[in-house]
């Protein structure tokens, strides 16, 4: 909530300030610039670059404040960490209050600290006592039990730093608070800050310090890039047997009632079942190695390529074809010279949208079952709240992910220079 | 021979509501070779359905068409289509699309560069042979179609309101290069067009078709297109025959929208 929040003035603090600054610069005149409606003209909207550059630096202040990161010089504040102490008043059997104070270490966990050293001669009955708790932890302490006659029935702490308390109550100390449980012993919670703990979200210098160690040293046995290069592989080895298929398979309906009738059906009801949910039959008929992952993004591309090879064909608009026969062409030589070229563009956005399903379908079942691949790195080591790991894999997903959507664009505008120009 | 003869043709269909559509009835007409007929009518009169038939892509019911003895029953490369407009081939140069028809009748590189080469100069395109299609104006596009056609040496050429998306003054630029090219190939033309006063200007033989049934409704022999060859067609239309002319058929066609429009209101 605080974090939304913190993004919603830094959205609201960027675009103000920017306002402020375009206002002072000298202006381009260009055509858009001289556009007086622009509220409701899609095409006067571009992305503003100054807006996109201020969104992912903001992402990652934000990230790196809240996680303690090197990369941001300012941070929200963290646990406490070091030494603090508090004074708690016992009365003992007899009725006698006494004071002792209780000296907490708070430390980094993973780290080897000492136990604070302290006095064990008693004021009169109660006894300084040492604690250390990691940062980010609790401490549940009986802070009577080394005080003269703490064990007897009767005795009992009846304040902290002066503030009275009983079992069920909370007070604060200077560096935290004391819950008193209805046993009587005391549960120290040092400040927790508002920084998240490494195992919800390390820092984004550890994610990058754990690409280096996984990039050299690999995990689970397989390096880095042979996890990713496995689901890479396997998505193109689907959605290459997909298209070899589906592509002929689209034509033919395109151009036969028969295909079309025979397939309809199947096609049309393949089309809306999501690949995911083939999972745990593919699993039964083919296990969990290659054959049944390649099987499943062979089917993921299949019906997508097949209905995008037919659309191609109804695409051609008649007077083409027309065109080609009063030329004398042949009907191969229609379907080779102005059906397939014609049809392309619609393959390549059918292209697009199989593989961004393929990719999302292999991280999907690498999840399920892999003994290697980017899902199946991100899911075991969330096994082991090894976050760090599991954020890295869903950065580098992500950015194949685009790089795969990016490859594709260009082979399309080099490929198909008259899309939508028709 | 060398005679478009069109015997007797109707064109019957059925709906799948039950009813049925006479989009032609009993039409005749013979071309002599070199001749230019414009086609003329109201929407729905069956000038495209006849035009279908003629180059092959529809079946009649009743009557067929033959060229030079020889009967159509489907398309042919001595019937070229020049189209209104998108049926160029965007994936290929201009220069490809116009060596298409005898690309693929298999004649070699060496045989048809001359050919295009002609016909890029004859349409005005001799410095785009390298361009593609989208990078063209709507008139050059139509340009690239005429040579395209012409290329495949037909002995007829139909066209389908060639001219109808362009702007007005390109289209009179046009309709000056399709007289050129007809007087200077000698080629037979079938021209359908929705514009009276390009009917006028180009064709040699004018026909008025009447819908419901699809129907010829009057011929005429014009004399304008002779003139038109190599003139300025703005002189033509000067002319007063020509403005007498244009206002008979302007009533005629006037007068079977209205007879249309009542007869909707009719069954309404």
């Amino acid at each position: 909530m605080i974090v939304f929040l913190l993004y919603l003035v830094i959205f609201g603090f960027a675009y103000v300030a920017y306002r402020f600054w375009e206002r002072s610069r000298h202006h381009i005149h260009d055509f858009a610039s001289l556009k007086t409606v622009t509220f409701g003209d899609e095409s006067a909207v571009s992305p503003n670059r100054f807006a996109s550059v201020v969104s992912i630096i903001a992402l990652f202040a934000i990230w790196g404040a809240f996680t303690g990161s090197v990369i941001t010089p300012i941070h929200v504040p963290g646990p406490f960490v070091g030494d603090t102490s508090f004074t708690y008043t016992a009365r003992n059997a007899a009725g006698e209050t006494d004071e002792a104070v209780a000296h907490i270490r708070v430390y980094r966990v993973g780290e080897e600290v000492p136990l604070p050293e302290v006095s064990d001669t008693p004021n009169t009955f109660a006894v300084d006592d040492a604690v250390k708790i990691g940062a980010w932890r609790t401490s549940l302490s009986r802070l009577n039990e080394n005080d003269i006659g703490g064990q007897e029935d009767g005795y009992s702490l009846i304040a902290i730093d002066g503030q009275p308390i009983a079992p069920g109550e909370t007070v604060r100390f200077s560096d935290g608070e004391v819950t008193m449980t209805n046993k009587g012993s005391l549960s120290i919670k040092p400040d927790k800050g508002w920084q998240m703990e490494p195992i919800w979200l390390p820092a984004p210098e550890a994610v990058l310090g754990r690409l280096g160690e996984i990039a050299s040293e690999g995990y689970k046995n397989f390096s880095l890039w042979e996890h990713l290069g496995y689901s890479l592989g396997r998505v193109v080895a689907g959605f290459v047997i997909g298209s070899i298929i589906g592509i002929p398979l689209g034509y033919a309906m395109g151009l036969s009632n028969w295909f079309r009738g025979w397939f309809d059906p199947i096609v049309e009801f393949m089309r809306p079942v999501p690949p995911l949910a083939l999972i745990p039959l593919i699993i039964i008929w083919f296990g969990i190695g290659e054959e049944g992952k390649v099987i499943l993004l062979f089917l993921a591309a299949l019906w997508i390529m097949t209905i995008a090879a037919r659309a191609g064909v109804s695409g051609v608009r008649i007077s083409k074809v027309h065109a080609a026969y009063s030329l004398g062409a042949s009907k191969w030589q229609i379907l080779r010279h102005v059906i397939v070229p014609n049809s392309l563009p619609e393959i390549f956005t059918g292209a697009r949208v199989a593989m961004g399903v393929c990719w999302g379908t292999v991280v999907a079942a690498e999840l399920v079952a892999a003994d290697r691949g980017a899902g199946m790195m991100i899911v075991n080591a969330s096994k082991f709240q090894l976050t760090d790991i599991v954020i890295l894999g869903i950065i580098l997903i992500g950015i194949i992910g685009y790089g795969i959507d990016i490859l594709m664009r260009m082979a399309e505008k080099w490929l198909v220079p008259w899309k939508g120009r028709g | 021979m060398g005679d478009l003869v069109i015997d007797n043709l109707s064109m019957r269909f059925d709906l799948p509501n039950g009813g049925s559509v006479q989009a032609l009835k009993n039409v005749s007409l013979k071309l002599a070779k070199g001749e230019l007929l414009a086609v003329l009518g109201p929407s729905g009169c069956g000038k495209t359905t006849l035009l279908n038939i003629v180059a092959g892509f529809l079946a009649p019911t009743d009557g067929q068409v033959t060229l030079n003895g020889k009967k159509v029953t489907g398309p042919g490369p001595e019937r070229g289509m020049v189209f209104q407009q998108g049926a160029l081939f965007e994936w290929m140069n201009v220069r490809r699309n116009i060596s298409f028809g005898p690309d693929m009748a298999g004649r070699p590189a060496s045989e048809t560069r001359p050919i295009v080469d002609n016909l890029l100069r004859t349409v005005g395109l001799q410095d785009f042979g390298e361009k593609m299609i989208y990078e063209l104006s709507g008139g050059m596009q139509q340009r690239v179609a005429l040579a395209r056609c012409l290329a495949n040496d037909p002995d007829v050429i139909l066209m389908d309101e060639p001219l109808g998306a362009l702007d007005a003054l390109t289209r009179e630029k046009m309709q000056g290069l399709v007289l050129k090219l007809w007087k200077e190939t000698g080629k037979t033309i079938i021209l359908i067009t929705h514009s009276v006063e390009e009917a006028l200007l180009l064709g040699e033989r004018l026909l008025v078709m009447a819908p419901r049934p699809g129907r010829i409704h009057k011929e005429y022999r014009l004399p304008f297109a002779e003139m038109g060859v190599g003139r300025d067609l703005r002189l033509v239309k000067k002319e007063p025959e020509f403005g007498q002319r244009r206002e008979e058929i302007l009533g005629m066609i006037w007068d079977m929208e209205e007879e249309i429009m009542g007869r909707q209101e009719e069954s309404a």
